[in-house]
């Protein structure tokens, strides 16, 4: 059960994903060119149930299922590494049409070829680990 | 409500809906974040012996591989019982800009055919392409600490400046690909 939750909670995501049509190159495509409130629609609304849930959880004091305090992650402070890593991200996210979330939807939902947008995100991630020494954060 | 599933699912659906996994997991007293899963990955593979951003006990991860394990899952059960077609509507402006680019818009697919489909994959720069925009996306998200997940979802709703920084660095990449890169490619 500890991890089940967890499982269902991906599989709702992955149909919202797949269903509001987030997985779609073309979607992704069109918010580029501001061409759609679609996908502004979708993270907005995302973010403001999100800032006023936070904001209530925090306010009121709620608990974890296990009656544990709520941490947040606190992001590191910089601004380069924001910067560049975030501007990497953003042009793969407008080549492969796909950010971390729906390249497993699209796995699932049978697109094959994701499966070589996979692999070049794993080997970036081994890339970054390899060099991190050396870049500026 | 049967056709309601099946349709395409409005923003309005989709937005609250994410915000409700992003509040679970602090329920469950863990954070939403994907991209965290690929570092996760190459750990497992053994990536620890390359370097030691790798060094670390990938179990206490497994809550997120789960959550990963069900997003595939959930893209199968989408393209499978919930699909009435895969009809993508987009704005004709954009449907323009696409044939401008010899991008094959088809409304019955979710992936251009020149990028995913089986004749372009006999051609190896697809696969170069696939390969270097996936490269982008896992070195650029752990570079920044979080994809449109952890920043722009977690990290945004928590009034993060950091995330708020990603956020317009993911803009800044993605405009520049859609709008000067992807033409150069594509002409």
């Amino acid at each position: 059960m500890r991890l089940i939750k967890f499982l269902i909670l991906g599989i709702t995501f992955g149909i919202t994903m797949a269903k509001a049509e987030i997985i779609s190159w073309f979607r992704i495509y069109e918010m580029f060119r501001f061409e759609s409130f679609h996908m502004y629609g979708v993270i907005g609304s995302a973010v403001i149930i999100g800032v006023i849930s936070v904001a209530l959880i925090k306010q009121l004091n709620i608990r974890t299922v296990k009656g544990e305090q709520i941490l947040f992650r606190v992001k590191e402070k910089s601004i380069l590494r924001y910067l560049l890593g975030g501007s990497i991200f953003g042009l793969g996210w407008a080549m492969t049409g796909a950010c971390p979330g729906p390249l497993f939807v699209l796995l699932g939902f049978g697109v094959w070829p994701i499966i070589i947008v996979i692999i070049g995100a794993l080997l970036g991630t081994l890339l970054y680990g390899l060099i991190k020494h050396k870049l500026p954060h | 409500m049967i056709e309601k599933i099946l349709n395409p699912w409005p923003w309005y659906v989709a937005g609250p809906l994410i915000a409700i996994v992003m509040i679970s997991f602090l329920l469950f007293g863990k954070s939403f974040g994907v991209s965290s899963n690929l570092r996760t990955i190459c750990s497992m593979a053994g990536a620890s012996q390359l370097s030691s951003f790798f060094k670390f006990n990938w179990k206490t991860q497994t809550w997120n591989l789960f959550f990963v394990l069900g997003a595939v899952i959930g893209g199968f059960i989408a393209s499978q019982f919930l699909m009435n077609e895969n009809s993508v509507l987009l704005n004709p402006k954009t449907i323009n800009s696409l044939n401008s680019l010899g991008i094959n818009y088809s409304e019955n697919s979710f992936m251009p055919e020149n990028l995913f489909g089986i004749n372009a994959l006999r051609d190896i720069k697809t696969w170069i392409f696939l390969v270097i925009g996936g490269v982008f996306v896992g070195f650029g998200t752990r570079y920044a600490g979080g994809c449109t997940s952890g920043h722009a979802i977690s990290g945004l709703s928590n009034l993060q400046f950091p995330s708020l920084i990603s956020v317009i660095a993911f803009f800044i990449g993605g405009l520049l690909m859609t709008h000067v890169i992807l033409p150069l490619i594509f002409s």
